[in-house]
């Protein structure tokens, strides 16, 4: 089943001369209405009269999320405020969140997206979904569970949490399909388990995204739970969850190129390279009316495929990601940058800034253990006083990353140092097949 | 009058409590009595020692975290009621006991290291107790 195949199916031709005629509009939009892309296109002495069709888009500056962030909350909207409909909000390097803003029609366009990509999975309307990402300012919950409505799923808004309570839903209601992170998804067939109802469920689809995940957990989740699994991708920065997603055939992530074109880039030369080389993901999202953005920098390492699939969609396939450019981590969903736990532990007196972060997956959840280096500042000769100080850097990292941490006290000059910085990272979770 | 505590800091892993007491030895410093308080990940052990700001200094320079911390030495008879003594001095003067520890055991009398919430108000408690204290110099060369 294809939900648009008008679109998904486009000829290569047709498609670049619809996303030509949208780039030109995106230009034009953006150059009159956002001062950041004027200046910049003026330093690069570029006219929005340049851009005559999408093999133009090479000449148009990159945009990063940094930018965002400098333009915090709302300097790089193209539409007055009044038109925007909903916020949006991830965290960002240094503690201030990345803040996106939609349109009606911004939102259209997502749940549309986010539709194609059900239709994708194998999920109809006849289909229940359980949307069991977190509802809020993260785009998971929300995205989902629109593109489920817009399909026309019985669509119950479960978000995280109480993992009992969806199982015994999932029974009672019958639900056919789950949407949550792959991690969760685990979590949850482990709970399925416990529970003994694994025969009285009818789920058979599951949409899991918004973190990395390798073939093998895919196929490992398939076989536990009796279902297919489907990865699904997105970034808030460009809509949230739908910017692409697999198959039935998983040979890559089919991408909504006719709202979003991506292109690969070198990292280093900011070049473009072609099919199959691996590089920096980058999008321009060619329909978006509150924050269009042009070239935005994803990190995020892959490839591209322009074949015609098996599944008969034109739409580009990305391949499964190789990892990311920058440092930043995703844990249970959430961004996380090592430079955020050291902005939280610089704001507590007395405590060093040396620190080592250590990422790992336990029962199939992400863990985050911060070991903090204690100096002659805040060492006490009372554990009570120790204890205290534990729980008030945990407190604070908690709140600066959105995610629990546990915090271990270690010897002073006891972490790793390399060329005299320490390794802030160690990332024991496995996403290589 | 205070006697000076070495405090340091442990992480709870195989060899820690070695390498303290390896350069203690090596610099020919005696402990004269110690007690450890751990919790799963760490442990903070305090000792009375020989030479304390000698410790702290080849401590430090091990790349081991020490500090001094001021303690009360109070003396006490080897009888029945004796440590309930000591410790009602310090509750009725709502003083509150953080830990405590034997510095010396004998069959005729005893002594207790005591860190309290004001060692200064302790001190005086003690004083009008009564109570004996130990002096610092005689307590490093026990």
């Amino acid at each position: 089943m294809i939900w648009n195949e008008a679109r998904e199916c486009m000829s290569r031709d047709e498609m670049a001369n619809m996303q030509g005629a949208r780039l030109r509009k995106l230009v034009a939009n953006v150059y009159h209405n956002v001062e950041f892309y004027r200046k910049k296109m003026q330093a690069m002495g570029l006219e929005p009269g340049d851009i005559k069709g999408i093999e133009d888009i090479t000449k148009l500056p990159f945009t990063t999320k940094n930018d965002l962030r400098d333009n915090y909350p709302f300097g790089l909207l193209a539409v007055p405020k009044s038109q925007i409909v909903r916020v949006h909000a991830s965290s960002g390097t240094t503690g201030k969140a990345t803040v996106v803003a939609y349109t009606r029609r911004d939102i259209e366009a997502w749940q549309e997206c986010v539709a194609r990509d059900l239709v994708m999975c194998g999920v109809t309307k006849e289909d229940m979904i359980q949307v069991a990402y977190g509802y809020g300012l993260f785009t998971g919950g929300l995205g989902l569970h629109y593109g489920a409505e817009n399909l026309g799923c019985m669509t119950v808004p479960m978000s995280t949490g109480n993992t009992k309570r969806l199982v015994t839903m999932m029974e009672d209601f019958g639900a056919t399909a789950i949407a949550c992170t792959p991690s969760y998804l685990l979590h949850i067939a482990e709970v399925i388990e416990e529970m003994g109802v694994k025969d009285k469920l009818k789920l058979k689809t599951a949409i899991c995204g918004a973190e990395p995940w390798t073939e093998k957990m895919r196929l490992q989740i398939e076989e536990k739970l009796g279902i297919h699994a489907h990865d699904i991708y997105g970034l808030s920065e460009v809509c949230g969850p739908g910017v692409a997603c697999d198959c039935e055939f998983h040979k890559g992530l089919h991408v909504q190129e006719d709202h979003f074109y991506a292109e690969i880039i070198d990292k280093e030369t900011l070049t473009p390279l072609g099919d199959g080389e691996v590089g920096e993901l980058v999008f321009t999202t060619l329909t978006k009316e509150g924050l269009p953005l042009l070239r935005y920098r994803t990190k995020d390492l892959t490839s591209i495929d322009h074949s015609t699939c098996e599944c008969g969609r034109t739409t580009p396939r990305i391949s499964k990601f190789k990892g990311r450019s920058d440092d930043m981590l995703i844990i249970r969903g959430v961004n996380v940058f090592p430079s955020q736990v050291e902005t939280a532990l610089l704001e507590i007196e007395g405590v060093s800034p040396h620190y080592q972060m250590i990422v790992d997956r336990v029962n199939n959840l992400d863990t985050l253990e911060v070991q903090v280096e204690v100096d002659e500042n805040v060492f006490s000769d009372e554990i009570r006083e120790m204890e205290a100080l534990t729980k008030k850097i945990s407190a604070a990292l908690q709140s600066a990353l959105l995610i629990a941490v546990k915090v271990k006290l270690v010897e002073p000059r006891s972490l790793d140092r390399f060329e005299g910085k320490s390794k802030r990272v160690i990332d024991k979770r496995v996403f290589e097949d | 009058m205070y006697l000076k505590q070495l405090t340091v800091f442990l992480e709870n892993r195989e060899g820690r409590l070695d390498s303290v007491t390896d350069v203690l030895a090596k610099n020919d410093i005696n402990i004269v009595c110690l007690a450890l308080a751990d919790t799963s990940e760490y442990g903070v052990i305090r000792m009375i020692v020989s030479d304390p700001d000698k410790a702290k200094a080849v401590l430090k320079e091990a790349g081991c975290l020490a500090r001094l911390t001021n303690v009360l030495a109070v003396s006490m008879e080897q009888k029945a009621g004796s440590l309930n003594r000591l410790t009602k001095t310090f509750t009725s003067e709502g003083i509150n006991i953080e830990y405590m520890y034997t510095l010396n055991s004998s069959r005729e009398a005893g002594s207790m290291i005591i860190k309290c919430s004001d060692i200064d108000k302790g001190y005086e408690a003690v004083q009008k107790a009564g109570l004996t204290l130990v002096d610092p110099d005689a307590a490093y060369s026990m």
